[in-house]
């Protein structure tokens, strides 16, 4: 039996239009279904999807590159509402490619499921009755061999036997066909493209993902407050976070100065933690490229940097601040910038917007600059600035950024005063008496990533089928076989073989040649011992 | 002692030599067969390009027994460029350690290496010769490029590529453009056949000398389907590595995004060959825009768009 093929297949019969002067709903149904499910609407919508894919590449997408709509957002403001309006920065969300792809996967589940019920039945069904006119077919050989009719039909069954089909023995002769592998893992693929939708579907709503910052000799306990950033699935509920805690006793990169260029080239990135959980404590190591698995959540090691130990102090020498604060790498030598916010303690609301050089040197302009990223000399400035810092309106600040609009500048650029310039270890006062700021000690950071993604098994599974679907459907070969056995009047029998390729089969000739040859030599080697 | 690095470039300039002189007799090749309208060409391709749709076998090796001389010294300088272009490679990867695919400049030295491996290794298959041209110019055209203006010197693997997916993954991926490369310039040649084929311009001798455009479209479809599951697998590959190092396996970068436009537009082109009415021109025309964004996502996407391979170098 036929694969079952929408009717505008290459090799399905063309449908003869017929007039119809009024066509119910029910008949409009059938129409848009049958339009649906047509070949020719699946290929405009593949390659409609390819083509509303490449906005996404060109206009920052918010999923991936969200400063990059940040900054289009302030660069251009007007052509930023247009495009938002059509949702240009959230493409594959959008309702226009959501459009594309859902009437996609309709159109490709209205064609496979009719296919596979119709595959279920050739699958036990035999194959077609011999044709009577088997001449008339593209492939065709007869030739005319000595021996027993019952005898020969034995060879021919053993013959496609071995060639893998399925047989009819008829009175005639023998007919068979081979690679229903090929619509059954067809069918795989297909399948298992609804399965990868229907794993993001279902598993979507079950993951989270949030982001952290960690100094060395800090801990982080994996419960929502811990987290810098977080972002829950639709059903995530508190205690799905698995209870435990990662501390960093160190990091370790190692970096190679390459004479050549002048340039510092990482080599490895090591965070040596360790890990308290139901199973106990034990250490590990996250690498990039190497996530920490622990509880059905993967741990990243995505990024690092510095974060100096910053103390302040009054005037008479009482400590009022003494914190590690993490620096954000600007460039690969790490030059390093920091924010510092002294609501409490001072006479007045300090901010402190910090630059670090691990390895600084003095460039002829006497700006500072790093020519490494380890810290060799190490070298902490600050601009001081005065006033209020916006903190005391319950207000959510950003940790990394200072709002200076409502504070006065005191040292660094036009103020006249130098900025506050030390290595590691020193103290210096602070202008008009405010007190003291010391760079205490020079701890890193790492930031992690930590993801529970429970789409990942369904999908890594689909797309398994996928590939070995793909493999089978594409390189196994459909095709029929038939070998009449016509007696004559002597102890000559006349065989007919024909071949019949189902879809592109561009062997089938030489694969049929081969066949007759097998089939006659076995006459052959016959003669020679009789 | 001349160091790896210094020996892969002296390699690639070698090749580019040879190969230019390749290019050259391919080209003597097939402005000869335009001038040739012989009686007995003529008669093949009534056989070849007489029933379209049905023919018997396709004469996919009639242009055999054609080779001319220019063709077969065509054939030894590109085999001996190609031993240049292997060893560059080979000197590349000692050169920095590791796989020579690491930066766009060793990516394009690996994929047109393999481009030129999988045309030889179709010799054994079909006779494709009549490609050596358009082979042998785009190599050059790419070797060129890569070494002028992609070219670093050989540093060290970033943490995020020490992995061996980096391996798998880019190597399969430089696998598939070589076969869509070839089944591209198969494809070109479709058209023109197809061209010759409906309007019987009776002097496109050149025309006279290749497989009818049928036997054009089956072998490039085989070859694309093969490019097709070498791109599945770099596609899949490709999104386990991510998971590994970006912490998620799909993210719609750019990079992503645009080997998911060349997949969708492969998994069209298969579409195409088995519906009513895209056979033929069309799906050629669908394969052609494929190895189109295949150029453009190595170029491109590598170099103007922002994203997370940025690995280039540059």
């Amino acid at each position: 039996m036929e694969p079952l093929r929408p009717s505008d297949a290459h090799d399905s019969a063309p449908v003869r239009e017929i007039e119809q002067p009024t066509l119910g709903l029910a008949g409009w149904g059938r129409f848009f279904w049958r339009q649906l499910t047509s070949m020719r609407t699946a290929l405009v919508l593949l390659l409609l999807m390819a083509l509303a894919s490449v906005p996404g590449s060109i206009v920052p997408q918010r999923s991936s590159n969200p400063n990059g709509v940040i900054q289009f957002r302030r660069d251009d403001p007007e052509l930023f509402a247009i495009l938002d309006g059509l949702q240009l920065f959230d493409t594959f969300g959008s309702a226009w490619f959501s459009a594309i792809y859902l009437l996609l996967f309709i159109s490709l589940i209205g064609c496979i499921i009719p296919r596979t019920t119709h595959h279920l039945k050739a699958l036990r069904q035999q194959p077609p009755a011999i044709p009577k006119r088997m001449e008339r077919l593209e492939h065709y050989r007869s030739f005319e061999v000595p021996g027993d009719r019952e005898e020969l039909r034995n060879r021919a069954q053993k013959l496609l036997k071995k060639n893998g089909y399925r047989l009819r023995v008829s009175e005639q002769g023998v007919s068979g066909e081979r690679g229903y592998m090929r619509e059954t893992a067809n069918l795989v693929f297909h399948f298992s493209l609804i399965g990868i939708l229907a794993g993001l579907g279902f598993g979507t709503g079950f993951k989270y993902e949030g982001q952290r910052v960690i100094v060395e000799g800090q801990t982080f306990t994996n419960q929502l407050t811990s987290y810098d950033n977080f972002n829950p699935g639709r059903f995530f509920t508190e205690d799905s976070l698995e209870p435990y805690a990662i501390s960093l006793n160190r990091f370790e990169p190692t970096y190679e100065f390459d004479v050549g260029t002048g340039r510092a080239n990482p080599l490895d990135f090591e965070a040596f933690v360790t890990v308290t959980s139901d199973a106990g404590q034990f250490q590990e190591v996250i690498k990039v490229n190497d996530p920490l698995d622990i509880d059905g959540t993967s741990v990243y090691l995505l990024g690092n940097g510095f974060a100096p130990w910053i103390s302040v102090y009054d005037p008479e020498g009482r400590p009022v601040f003494s914190q590690p604060i993490a620096f954000l790498p600007q460039d690969s030598n790490l030059t390093s910038l920091g924010i510092v916010k002294i609501p409490d303690g001072l006479s007045k609301q300090l901010g402190l917007l910090g630059f670090f050089y691990p390895t600084a040197i003095e460039l002829d302009s006497g700006a500072l600059t790093s020519i490494f990223p380890d810290p060799d000399a190490p070298v902490m400035t600050f601009n001081v600035f005065e006033g209020d810092l916006g903190l005391d309106e319950g207000v959510p600040r950003n940790v990394y950024a200072l709002d200076t609009d409502s504070l006065t500048q005191i040292t660094g650029g036009d103020t006249g005063e130098n900025s506050l310039v030390m290595g590691l270890g020193d103290r210096v006062e602070l202008p008009s008496g405010l007190g003291y700021v010391e760079f205490t000690a020079l701890p890193r950071f790492v930031s992690v990533d930590i993801h529970r993604d429970p789409t990942q098994l369904p999908v890594g599974l689909s797309s398994v089928f996928i590939m070995v679907g793909l493999v089978v459907g594409l390189f196994v070969t459909r095709r029929r076989t038939w070998i009449r056995l016509i007696p004559g009047d002597t102890d000559v029998v006349t065989v007919e073989f024909a071949a019949l390729a189902r879809g592109d089969d561009p062997g089938l000739g030489a694969a049929l040649d081969r066949m007759v040859a097998d089939f006659s030599q076995e006459d052959k080697s016959k003669m020679e011992t009789s | 002692m001349i160091d790896s690095a210094a020996l892969a470039l002296i390699g690639v300039y070698s090749a580019m030599l040879v190969y230019t002189v390749a290019f050259l007799f391919f080209t003597f090749d097939l402005a000869k067969r335009s001038a040739k309208t012989s009686v007995a060409t003529q008669s093949r391709v009534l056989v070849g390009s007489g029933g379209l749709n049905r023919e018997q076998e396709p004469p996919v090796n009639a242009p055999a027994s054609q080779a001319s001389g220019f063709q077969r010294i065509a054939m030894t300088l590109l085999v001996l460029a190609y031993v240049f272009h292997l060893l560059a490679t080979v000197a590349q990867g000692i050169a920095g350690s590791r796989v020579p695919w690491a930066n766009m400049f060793e990516f394009g030295l690996t994929s047109t290496m393999l481009a030129v491996s999988v045309f030889l290794g179709s010799l054994f298959w079909r006779d494709l010769r009549y490609l050596g041209a358009m082979v042998s110019g785009f190599v050059l055209l790419s070797l060129g490029v890569v070494t002028v203006n992609f070219y670093v010197p050989v540093v060290p693997l970033p943490p995020a590529l020490q992995s061996s997916w980096l391996v798998i993954h880019v190597f399969v991926a430089s696998l598939a453009t070589a076969f869509v490369a070839l089944a591209a310039a198969l494809s070109v040649f479709q058209l023109l056949r197809a061209r010759f084929e409906a309007n019987s311009i009776a002097k496109a001798g050149l025309m006279n000398t290749l497989p009818s455009s049928s036997a054009l479209e089956s072998m490039a479809y085989r070859l694309n389907v093969v490019g097709f599951v070498f791109w599945s697998f770099t596609l899949i590959a490709g999104a386990i590595w991510a998971e590994r190092a970006w912490g998620r396996y799909w993210g719609w970068d750019t990079k992503e995004v645009w080997t998911f436009i060349i997949w969708v537009l492969f998994a069209g082109y298969i579409h195409a060959r088995a519906t009513r009415g895209w056979r033929g021109s069309r799906s050629a025309w669908l394969a052609i825009i494929g190895f189109g964004a295949v150029i453009f996502n190595y170029t491109v996407v590598n170099l103007f768009f922002t994203g997370l391979h940025s690995y280039s170098g540059l």
